[in-house]
C-alpha cells in the first residue's frame, strides 16, 4: 500500500440526478471541513427534477476542492472523477487531469447505459480508458446488494444506498472517519431506522472494500489546512444570505419581512428563513414576483425591514415596484441570485449577466445602490451591509449573488453577534411640529414615520414629489431638482465605504485584474500563482458596483492595463469605461460555468505580452 | 381610542390638497362618505392607512389625512397585504377600480381574498378606463362602444362579486355612489367585518361613461331594478309590490298580493354561501328581469391570515425558544482551528 501526501485534491462526483450525488458530495465536504481542510464546492445539476435517466442531460455533478492550503475555487481539472454511469463519464471525461483517476460503477456501463450515453452499445469504454488513465471499476450496485443481503428492505430501497458505498470507499482512500456521516444518517432517518442502518452498513462496506483491495490502490493524505485560528462552520451562499438578513433585522431592531415567490436558484433563502420564525421572521410566499416585492414595500411602509429575492426573470418582473421604492425612499433589500439568461435561460447554471439590469434596469432616472457578494461566506456580511445601507439611507438596495455562490459552500470563521455593525433606522421625531416626509439630513436621507405613530400621518406615492412636503408636484424645476437629489443621495452612500483594499499585490503597477462577484476565487488563485512566477499583477475585487467607491478611479489609473474577467458578455467593463474613460480590457466567459484560474492566467499573460510589445516599440 | 379621537370630525380627515377629479364625478360622493364615517370607527387616526394603485379612484389617499400610499398599477392589494402583516394593528383600506383591481391587479385581488387578511377593499366600478381617457374595462358590457372598441367591446365582462365569492371572499357587498346613506352603512359594515371585505361601489364616470348605472340609481326606475338586502328579511322590491322566491335554485320574481305573501319569499341569510352565489348571478340587465341586489350578499367568519402567521411566530418561539443570533450563526456543526 502506498500513501502519498498532497496539498489539495479536486474530486468530481457525478451520476444520474437520482443517484444521490449532491448528498454524497456535501457529506464528503462536511467530513473534510471537520477534519480541518479548507475547501470549496460547486454543485452542478440539471434543471429537470428527474431528467431522463442515463442520459448526458440528466447528469448531476458535485465538485469539491479540498486541501491543506488555502482554497478559493472548487478547482479546475479534476484529480478524481467518480462516475456512476456511462453518461457521467461522457459528460466529464474532458475535465479529468491527464494523470487523473477514475472510479466507475461498472453496473452503469451495461448496453443500455452505453447506448443512452451515446457510446456504441458493444464498446468496452472502461477498458479503452485504462490505456490512458488509471481506472478502478467496481460493480457498486452488486456490492451494495451484497452488503444488504440480510436487510428486510426491497431492492429499490437497497439500491438507493449505493452512493454510500462510493462515499465509504472515498473515505478510505483519504483516511477519513465515518463518524460525521454516520451521525448524519442516524438523524436524517431517525424515523426510518431500517433505512438508516442500511445506509450505514453500505457506508462501512465501501470503506472495508478499500481495505480489502488496498494493495492495488494509492491512498492520499491531505493534512488539515493552516487556517486562521478560530471556530469554523461550513456555509453555502444562500444560507449565509438568509442568516445575514436575520442578523441585520436583529441589529436594527426591526422585524424581518420576506416576500418571495419560488425560483431557482433563490428558493433556498425562503426555505432557510421560514425555518427561523422564532426570530420573528415573517415569510410570505406571494402569488407572484410582483406581489413578493410589493408586499415587502408595504411591510417597509409599515415599519418592518422588507426584503425580497429572486433570480433574473423574477427581478425583471419586480422592476416597476423597485422604481416605486426609489420614489418612496423606503428601505427595501432585493436579492438577485443570478442564473444564466436571457429569459428562462439556464436556470441551474451560473452567470453574472444581470449587472446592467441591477444598475440601470428601471424606467426614469432611478439610481439604486448595488452590492455584490464574492463567495458563499461573503454573502453574510454583504446581506448585513445591504440592509444597513437600505435602512440608514432609506433606499432600496440590490444584492447580487449567483448560482455558483448560492449553491457552493466553504468553511467560514464566523463572527460573534455582538461584533456585527449596528444599524440605526432614521426614525421621524414626531414632537408636535409638522412632519415633512421629504425633509432631508446632511446625507440627503429623509426620516421614517410609520403607521401607528401619531403626528406622522402622511401620504407617499409614485408621482413626483415636491421637495420637503412630498406633495404631488408637476413643477418642471422641482422635478429636475428631485432627480438630482435622488442621484446625489445614492452617490453620497459611497462616503461611508471603507477604503479599498487589494486582494493581492500593490496599489499600482503593470496589470490590475478587477473583478466583482463570484469570479473572486479564480482571480485570486490566478494572480497569486502569477505573482509567484514574478508577474507584476494585482487583484482588486469590487463589492460596491454602484455607486463605485470614491478611491476607485485613482487606483485604476495607477495601472498600465486593467483586465476585467466576468461571467457575461462584458458588463462591469462598460460601467468602468463609461465612468473613468479608461481602456479596460474585458475577459468574458458565457458558458454557465465559473472561470478556471488557468483561463484568467492566460488572459493576464496576453496583457503582459501586449505590454512588452508596447514597451519594445 | 384616545380622547383626541372622540372629538374628531370628518374635516379632520381632509387634507390640504385640491381634489382633482372631474366636476360631477361619483368619486366625490364616496370620498365624502368615507371621511364621514372615519370618526365613527373607534380607531385612532394614526392607525388608519389608505392604499391605492393607479387610476382615477387611486388618487384617493392624497385626500385622506391619514397614513397613505398611492402605489403602482394593480398592486394596492399586495402592498396592503405586506403592510397588514408588518403592522397588524392598522386599519387598512384599499381603494381600487375596475381596471386596477380586476384587470392588471386581478391576481393579487383574488389571493388577498382567499388568504383573508383583515383589509377593506373598496372597488369603484365605473365600467370604463377613465384616467387613460375612455377605453373599455373588464366590467364594460359586451357591445360597449369606446375609443378602443369603436365596433363594440367583444370581451365578456367580469361579474366582480361572483369573482370575489369564487375566490372565497369572506365578505362581499354592493352599493352605489348616488346612495350616500346605504354607502355609509356598507362602509361601516366593511370596517366591522373581521377579514377581507370586498365592497363594490357603482360609480358614475360622467365624462367617459355617463349613466352606466342610471337604471339602478335614477329615483323613478330604481325601485324596480334594485333589490336592497337585509339579513333575515324577505327579498322584496318594487315598493313592496314584488318579491323573489326560489324555485329550486332559480330565483323568480313574483307579485305580492293575491298569490304570494312575504312569508312565501326567499329570506336573506347573508351566511348562506350557496344562496349568495345565486344572488351574485342576478346580474343580467335589471330592466329585463331580476333586480340587481345591493347590500351584504355574503359574510362569514374565517381565521385571519395575520393571526395565523402571528400564531406560527408564537409557537415557533414556544418550541425553539426565542431566537439566539449567535447560535444561528454558528449552526449545528462547528470545529476549532488552533
Amino acid at each position: 500500500m502506498s500513501q502519498h501526501e498532497v496539498s489539495k485534491v479536486t474530486i468530481l462526483f457525478s451520476g444520474d440526478s437520482g443517484d444521490g450525488i449532491q448528498l454524497t458530495g456535501s457529506e464528503f465536504s462536511h467530513t473534510a471541513a471537520l477534519y480541518g481542510n479548507d475547501l470549496s464546492t460547486f454543485p452542478d445539476f440539471p434543471a429537470e427534477i428527474r431528467a431522463p435517466q442515463g442520459t448526458v442531460a440528466g447528469v448531476s455533478g458535485f465538485k469539491l476542492n479540498f486541501g491543506s492550503e488555502a482554497i478559493y475555487t472548487p478547482g479546475g481539472s479534476v484529480d478524481v472523477l467518480v462516475v456512476m454511469n456511462a453518461a457521467a463519464l461522457k459528460k466529464n471525461l474532458s475535465d479529468l487531469k491527464e494523470d487523473g483517476f477514475i472510479i466507475a460503477n461498472s453496473a452503469g456501463f451495461d448496453k443500455r447505459n452505453l447506448k443512452l450515453a451515446g457510446y456504441p452499445d458493444d464498446s468496452d469504454v472502461l477498458s479503452e480508458l485504462r490505456e490512458s488513465h488509471r481506472v478502478l471499476d467496481l460493480d457498486v450496485t452488486k456490492l451494495t446488494r451484497e452488503a444488504l443481503k440480510d436487510s428486510s428492505l426491497g431492492t429499490k430501497d437497497r439500491d438507493r444506498s449505493k452512493n454510500m458505498f462510493v462515499l465509504g470507499f472515498l473515505y478510505w482512500i483519504y483516511g477519513r472517519s465515518l463518524d460525521r456521516t454516520t451521525q448524519f444518517l442516524e438523524t436524517k432517518f431517525a424515523k426510518k431506522p431500517e433505512i438508516a442502518s442500511a445506509n450505514i452498513t453500505v457506508l462501512k462496506a465501501g470503506y472495508h472494500y478499500g481495505e480489502t483491495i488496498e494493495a492495488s490502490l494509492p491512498r492520499y493524505i491531505v493534512k488539515p489546512a493552516k487556517l486562521e485560528a478560530g471556530t469554523y462552520r461550513n456555509i453555502s451562499g444562500n444560507q449565509g444570505l438568509a442568516i445575514g438578513l436575520i442578523a441585520a433585522a436583529e441589529k436594527s431592531n426591526l422585524p424581518l419581512f420576506y416576500g418571495s415567490y419560488p425560483i431557482t436558484p433563490a428558493s433556498d433563502i425562503l426555505h432557510e428563513l421560514s425555518r427561523h420564525k422564532n426570530f420573528g421572521v415573517k415569510t410570505f410566499q406571494a402569488e407572484d414576483e410582483i406581489a413578493a416585492v410589493t408586499s415587502a414595500i408595504g411591510a417597509s411602509f409599515g415599519g418592518n425591514l422588507g426584503v425580497t429575492a429572486s433570480s433574473g426573470p423574477g427581478i425583471a418582473l419586480k422592476t416597476e415596484a423597485i422604481g416605486l421604492a426609489i420614489m418612496l425612499e423606503l428601505p427595501l433589500v432585493i436579492v438577485n441570485v443570478q442564473r444564466g439568461g436571457p429569459s428562462t435561460g439556464l436556470p441551474t447554471k451560473t452567470e453574472q449577466a444581470d449587472l446592467l439590469q441591477a444598475v440601470y434596469g428601471r424606467n426614469g432616472e432611478a439610481p439604486m445602490p448595488v452590492i455584490a457578494a464574492h463567495s458563499p461566506s461573503d454573502t453574510f456580511s454583504t446581506a448585513i451591509e445591504a440592509c444597513k445601507i437600505a435602512i440608514e439611507h432609506m433606499t432600496p438596495v440590490m444584492v447580487l449573488s449567483d448560482g455558483y455562490i448560492a449553491n457552493g459552500s466553504e468553511p467560514w470563521k464566523f463572527p460573534n453577534a455582538k461584533d456585527l455593525p449596528t444599524i440605526n433606522p432614521p426614525k421621524a421625531k414626531l414632537d408636535g411640529g409638522e412632519y415633512l416626509p421629504y425633509q432631508r439630513d446632511e446625507k440627503l436621507v429623509r426620516s421614517w414615520a410609520v403607521p401607528g405613530e401619531a403626528g406622522g400621518e402622511h401620504r407617499v406615492g409614485g408621482l413626483e414629489k415636491e421637495e420637503n412636503t412630498g406633495n404631488v408636484s408637476y413643477d418642471p424645476e422641482n422635478h429636475e431638482r428631485m432627480v438630482k437629489i435622488r442621484a446625489e443621495k445614492v452617490q453620497r452612500i459611497a462616503n461611508s465605504f471603507t477604503p479599498l483594499e487589494m486582494e493581492e499585490g500593490e496599489t499600482s503597477g503593470d496589470i490590475l485584474v478587477l473583478g466583482w462577484g463570484s469570479t473572486f476565487g479564480a482571480i485570486k488563485v490566478a494572480v497569486r500563482e502569477l505573482r509567484g512566477d514574478g508577474v507584476h499583477v494585482s487583484h482588486l475585487h469590487l463589492r460596491h458596483v454602484s455607486p463605485f467607491p470614491n478611491d476607485l478611479e485613482e487606483l485604476l489609473k495607477s495601472f498600465k492595463r486593467v483586465l476585467i474577467p466576468e461571467i457575461n458578455n462584458g458588463q462591469l467593463v462598460k460601467l468602468i469605461r463609461d465612468q473613468y474613460l479608461i481602456d479596460a480590457k474585458s475577459l468574458c466567459k458565457i458558458q454557465g460555468l465559473p472561470f478556471r484560474s488557468s483561463e484568467i492566467k492566460a488572459a493576464v499573460m496576453e496583457e503582459v505580452r501586449i505590454l512588452t510589445q508596447m514597451q519594445e516599440s | 381610542m384616545s380622547e383626541e379621537n372622540i372629538t374628531l370630525t370628518p374635516k379632520d380627515f381632509a387634507t390640504d390638497q385640491d381634489v382633482r377629479w372631474c366636476p360631477g364625478c361619483g368619486d366625490y360622493s364616496i370620498l365624502k362618505q368615507v371621511q364621514t364615517i372615519m370618526p365613527e370607527l373607534d380607531v385612532p387616526k394614526e392607525d388608519i392607512v389608505f392604499i391605492s394603485g393607479i387610476g382615477c379612484s387611486s388618487r384617493f389617499p392624497y385626500y385622506m389625512n391619514t397614513y397613505g400610499m398611492h402605489s403602482i398599477h394593480g398592486r394596492a392589494t399586495s402592498v396592503a397585504s405586506g403592510l397588514k402583516l408588518a403592522n397588524p394593528n392598522t386599519s387598512v383600506w384599499v381603494v381600487t377600480g375596475d381596471g386596477d383591481g380586476l384587470s392588471i391587479g386581478g391576481n393579487h385581488l383574488i389571493h388577498l381574498l382567499r388568504r383573508n387578511l383583515d383589509v377593506n377593499i373598496l372597488l369603484f366600478n365605473n365600467e370604463i378606463y377613465g384616467l387613460t381617457k375612455g377605453q373599455y374595462s373588464p366590467t364594460s358590457p359586451v357591445g360597449q362602444v369606446t375609443k378602443s372598441s369603436p365596433m363594440g367591446a367583444i370581451d365578456h365582462p367580469f361579474n366582480p362579486l361572483a369573482l370575489a365569492l369564487g375566490a372565497d371572499a369572506t365578505f362581499i357587498a354592493r352599493t352605489a355612489d348616488r346612495d350616500p346613506l346605504h354607502q355609509r352603512e356598507m362602509l361601516l359594515r366593511s370596517h366591522k367585518h373581521k377579514g377581507s371585505s370586498f365592497l363594490e361601489i357603482y360609480q358614475n364616470c360622467n365624462v367617459f361613461n355617463d349613466g352606466a348605472f342610471e337604471v339602478m340609481t335614477d329615483k323613478k326606475g330604481r325601485p324596480f331594478t334594485t333589490l336592497y338586502l337585509e339579513h333575515g328579511k324577505p327579498l322584496v322590491f318594487a315598493n313592496g309590490e314584488k318579491g323573489i322566491i326560489l324555485d329550486g335554485l332559480k330565483p323568480k320574481v313574483v307579485n305580492l298580493g293575491a298569490d304570494y305573501s312575504e312569508s312565501d319569499l326567499w329570506i336573506h341569510d347573508e351566511h348562506d354561501q350557496t344562496k349568495a352565489y345565486i344572488l351574485t348571478r342576478m346580474f343580467e340587465d335589471p330592466q329585463d328581469g331580476l333586480p340587481r341586489p345591493f347590500g351584504v350578499l355574503y359574510s362569514e367568519e374565517r381565521p385571519l391570515y395575520e393571526d395565523l402567521l402571528e400564531g406560527q411566530l408564537v409557537s415557533a418561539k414556544a418550541i425553539k425558544g426565542e431566537g439566539n443570533l449567535d447560535a444561528l450563526i454558528a449552526g449545528s456543526n462547528t470545529w476549532d482551528v488552533k
